[in-house]
């Protein structure tokens, strides 16, 4: 493979891609496809949310799901960190503590495909200290 | 945080929340003259005078969910740790000036690692922002602009991860090219479980 060092250099591969398979703009609306936000806060950053985030995009797409990958802030669980949230089309959002990429691969495989549950969930009524009081 | 980069994305993520649609980071670096200067700007919301003040300490921030921020405190303790320190320049409806600088010989001066990771994910999520990345060295400047590259490519949005992961191509063998410093372009692709 010859090496990509311009813009000029990546648009013509990405033409001569193009000639060879119809690339689809992929209209997405949001409401309709699988939303999957990595915390990536201080927390979420220093415990390894970037590996996490990377997976989801890449694997997201390699694995054929039709999905938004998108970054959020702190979302209160630090001590659960890297949390993601994933909000299936019409159903409430999950949230997961505690992904590493393992547990990245079974959200994949059995939540987002299946429906499934899996280890990991951090129920709704959880409140932080703060709130508690 | 074990390299500059993923401090880079945690500063960056404080621009995201003020609103920002155009973040500058600039990093400057020069072996001759022992500077490594990282400068992020953004056109946010800007931060109010009175927080402004005592911003790196760690319990101010203006988040709800937890009432610590850790972000701009960690920045400015590894920017010490090698005789250096941090800027910050905002005004309220203007936008914010994040300027840590960092002595480039200093054995505590952290590797900038995977910036181009870094980019990738910020691009990716954030396709209504547009990303100017700029590296200066003693051996010359590179400087990448998301919305040009969208604008060059003709394609509505960056955030196709085979697209993505070219983009990423492209800006390692820059940085290369101008021997940026402790910079991993790493091996994408090859998840292992």
């Amino acid at each position: 493979m010859s090496k990509i060092t311009s813009l000029a250099d990546l648009k013509k591969k990405r033409e001569e891609l193009k000639s060879g398979l119809d690339i689809r703009v992929k209209a997405i609306d949001p409401e309709n496809v699988v939303q999957v936000k990595v915390a990536m806060a201080t927390c979420g950053i220093a415990s390894g949310a970037k590996t996490v985030m990377e997976f989801f995009l890449e694997q997201l797409e390699r694995r054929n799901v039709a999905a938004v990958v998108t970054q959020t802030g702190c979302m209160g669980y630090c001590y659960a960190e890297p949390t993601i949230e994933v909000k299936l089309p019409g159903q409430d959002p999950v949230v997961f503590g505690f992904v590493d990429l393992k547990r990245a691969d079974q959200i994949i495989e059995k939540y987002i495909k299946t429906g499934e549950l899996v280890d990991g969930i951090i129920p709704v009524n959880y409140q932080t200290i703060d709130l508690k009081e | 945080m074990k390299e500059l980069s993923l401090n880079i994305l945690d500063i960056v993520q404080n621009s995201i929340r003020a609103k920002a649609d155009e973040i500058l980071i600039k990093i400057n670096e020069s072996f001759a003259n022992d500077i490594y200067q990282i400068k992020i700007t953004d056109n946010g919301t800007g931060i109010p005078q009175e927080i402004l003040q005592n911003i790196t300490d760690p319990f101010v921030t203006t988040r709800t969910k937890r009432r610590m921020g850790l972000g701009l405190s960690l920045l400015e303790y590894h920017a010490e740790l090698t005789g250096g320190g941090l800027e910050i320049n905002s005004k309220a409806g203007e936008g914010t000036e994040v300027i840590a600088s960092f002595a480039f010989k200093h054995i505590d001066r952290q590797p900038l690692g995977d910036i181009v990771g870094i980019l990738i994910i910020m691009i990716a999520a954030n396709p209504g922002i547009n990303f100017i990345y700029t590296h200066n060295t003693d051996k010359g400047e590179y400087r990448f602009s998301s919305k040009e590259t969208k604008e060059f490519l003709e394609v509505s949005t960056l955030n196709e991860m085979s697209l993505l992961e070219e983009i990423g191509w492209m800006i390692g063998e820059n940085l290369k090219e101008i021997e940026v410093s402790g910079f991993e372009l790493r091996k994408r692709n090859k998840v292992v479980l």
